[in-house]
């Protein structure tokens, strides 16, 4: 504080000034100097006497308003030093690695894949394998996840898996059906005989304790009841949770078309309903690649596929539909919008209005009088988003507007929205897909 | 396995079909009814042109059924569908909770049909939809699931259309005999005529029942409403969650494109549509 050179404790105002104005640019380094090295010391050390000492005027930084900010969560790195530094975001992975070398049981996974990657329902249902392989932790099992075809998911470790068994059953009919725009038929590389052929061979050779499978319209119901019916076990079908009591396990699931809920003991299959329990997050599996012994021959199948089949999207149910144009009161040119959704692709979609006016048919109004869709992408054309239709799009994943009033509420809801004439846009937008679709034909 | 040799050529003439009709109940009255994937898989039947139908309900016979099972009797397929209306439905009688599977094996090893109908899984009792599974392991036939239309019979192979999720179909062959399990994507049932109904005849035949020893042990409930799954936060410190469970929803999050001409606007739809793989091209 004072000059060592001078008998007289001298003052520079100007220098206490700026210590204490904390949003001058030079307070750092006054304070520095002010207060030598201590001021850039820990604010928490061991006093002399064994008592921790605690600085308070070095915790925390200012703000850029001035005020004093603590900022509890530990990003901040060095609050000594009364900067404001970056946030580092270390990007610290919480996950602990499990290996089981020695499992005493397996639990039989067969996940859907849909598109060669786990879905959720696959995620919730290895979520339960893992709850069934680690309820004792004396006895660990191991996670078996039997999988075919083409794989283009990598995340099958932090999913939960211990061992991967990847079989590629290709029969050569089936080969041919690939087609690129139909998410579903990825999964119909191998139909379901050679996949149940397949599980025969891992119930001979490994006989594990479970099987699980997702109780799913795109492959795991018809191969869960095929492999029941072949092993002659009873399985629980739509089972939701499985718990633990004195007794032993016992699962519930639903019965007589969703409308009474069956507990029982925990048979050896199990077909579970998706968010029947929660997906692994804290743990990282190893995902070990397995093998079986060289397959029995096998029977040539009587089911024969013969790919999938091109669908008229004009004919598929609202409700199912993927990708949804709808109009609103703001189209007036209704001849362009059926030429827009039969170029896109689109499912037709309305809005009450278009409905009320005669445009649309009843069956093709969204929304709350009308039908909740599951749309991945909902295209809305001139429509401004009455709450009743907003709640009728919630499940749509992607939502794009064309609307002439920029504040209108279908705009807030949109990922994407276009300000402008509905009819201008859908012309513009049909011309582009066409230009497109030519340039096609011509190569 | 009992494993039963059936004429290899079936012409569509004088198919034969039979459809495996259950009781239904109505999910808000829970009155007895057509069970609809059922009903669905008659009307299938109507479509294939030349068959002959059988009808075939394995259950209990009671007062409260018979207007269900009549329901199908009443329904009539069109004149130019050809001789495809059954006009009696066979009724194997079992104990209430009885495993129908053995008097099931039994009726169609008798009836040696070509193709089996019946919906994806009962609307009363368990309603795990084994049982075309079960029945075409016992007789050895291949089964097909979620069919929504069969497009051709023909030399002993039929070319069925199976739903998919998001109304795609998938196209299937599948030599007879066979199995076939009917989706609620196939067409609807028609309504049921009161005359035909009263007049069609349930022609009721006993058989042994094996009585289901291991759902006696089940507890059975009314089905809650299951709870919707909150948001799964894994945050190591307080704050962290403190922070995720306070964090609005994203809205408003969206690009608003204004002032700009239609093509400009046009374009950057396509390209979100394409991002997403919904264009064709």
């Amino acid at each position: 504080m004072h000059n060592d050179t001078d008998s007289l404790p001298r003052r520079d105002s100007r220098k206490a000034r700026i210590a204490r104005n904390r949003l001058h640019p030079d307070h750092n380094a006054v304070l520095a100097e002010m207060l030598g090295t201590s001021r850039v010391g820990p604010s928490l050390w061991p006093g002399p006497n064994g008592l921790t000492r605690r600085n308070p005027h070095l915790v925390g930084f200012s703000s850029p308003n001035g005020i004093k900010r603590i900022d509890r969560s530990g990003a901040q790195a060095d609050t000594s030093l009364n900067l404001r530094t970056e946030r580092q975001a270390v990007v610290v992975d919480p996950r602990t690695s499990v290996v089981i070398e020695t499992p005493a049981f397996l639990i039989a996974v067969v996940p859907d894949l849909p598109g060669g990657r786990l879905s959720a329902h696959d995620r919730d249902l290895l979520g339960l394998a893992r709850q069934l392989a680690d309820a004792d932790p004396a006895v660990p099992g191991a996670v078996l996840a039997i999988v075919f075809g083409a794989i283009r998911e990598d995340g099958f470790g932090t999913a939960g898996v211990d061992r991967l068994l990847h079989s590629l059953t290709h029969s050569p009919i089936h080969s041919a059906d690939q087609s690129p725009g139909l998410g579903a038929s990825s999964n119909t590389q191998c139909g379901p005989e050679a996949r149940l052929a397949v599980l025969a061979d891992v119930e001979r050779e490994l006989l594990p304790c479970h099987w699980l499978l997702p109780d799913s319209p795109i492959g795991g119901a018809d191969l869960g009841r095929r492999l029941a019916a072949k092993l002659s076990e009873r399985p629980a079908t739509q089972v939701w949770q499985i718990n633990q009591d004195a007794e032993g396990k016992r699962c519930s699931g639903l019965g007589a078309a969703g409308s009474t809920d069956i507990n029982r003991p925990l048979p050896r299959l199990v077909l579970a309903l998706p968010e029947c329990a929660l997906p692994v997050a804290m743990t990282r599996h190893e995902a070990r690649p397995m093998t079986l012994p060289a397959p029995l021959s096998r029977m040539p199948g009587r089911i024969q596929d013969l790919g999938a089949v091109a669908v008229n999207p004009a004919t598929v149910a609202l409700g199912e539909a993927e990708f949804i144009l709808a109009a609103g009161r703001g189209v007036s040119d209704w001849a362009g919008f059926h030429n827009a959704a039969a170029v896109l692709g689109a499912t037709e979609g309305a809005s009450r209005v278009a409905v009320d006016d005669g445009f649309m048919a009843r069956d093709r109004q969204v929304g709350a009088s009308g039908t909740w869709v599951t749309a991945r992408v909902y295209l809305a054309v001139g429509i401004s988003g009455a709450i009743q239709h907003l709640q009728g799009i919630q499940s749509c994943d992607k939502v794009i507007s064309i609307n002439l009033d920029p504040d209108c509420d279908m705009v807030k809801r949109a990922d994407l929205a276009v300000i402008g004439d509905a009819d201008e846009i859908l012309a513009a937008l049909v011309v582009l897909q066409q230009r497109i679709q030519e340039k096609k034909d011509a190569a | 396995m009992p494993h039963k040799v059936f004429a290899e050529t079936a012409s569509v003439d004088g198919l034969g079909i039979a459809v495996l009709v259950s009781v239904g109940r109505h999910p808000l009255t829970g009155r007895t009814r057509r069970a609809d994937q059922d009903a669905r898989a008659y009307e299938l039947a109507f479509s294939i042109a030349g068959a002959r139908t059988a009808l075939v309900h394995a259950g209990q016979n009671d007062a409260e059924s018979e207007p269900a099972l009549r329901g199908y009797l009443g329904m009539v397929g069109a004149p130019e569908a050809g001789e495809n209306t059954a006009e009696r439905l066979a009724v194997i009688e079992q104990a209430a909770g009885a495993d129908v599977l053995p008097a099931l094996v039994n009726a169609l090893s008798e009836l040696a049909p070509e193709l089996v109908l019946c919906g994806m899984r009962a609307e009363t009792g368990e309603g795990s939809g084994m049982l075309p599974y079960l029945l075409a392991e016992w007789l050895g036939w291949p089964i097909v699931s979620g069919v929504a239309q069969v497009e051709s019979v023909k030399d002993g192979i039929a070319t069925l259309l199976q739903a998919l999720p998001r109304g795609q179909r998938r196209r299937l062959s599948v030599r007879l005999p066979a199995i076939v399990t009917v989706d609620s994507a196939a067409p609807g049932a028609g309504p049921s005529a009161f005359g035909p109904a009263r007049r069609g005849v349930l022609a009721v035949s006993a058989a042994a029942s094996m009585p289901d020893e291991a759902r006696a042990g089940w507890l059975t409930a009314p089905a809650r409403k299951r709870p919707k799954r909150l948001k799964i936060i894994t945050a190591s410190s307080a704050r962290d969650r403190f922070k995720a469970a306070a964090a609005k929803t994203q809205s408003g999050g969206g690009k608003v494109l204004t002032g700009f001409s239609p093509e400009i606007g046009a374009e950057a739809i396509q390209a979100l549509l394409k991002e997403e793989g919904v264009l064709s091209s």
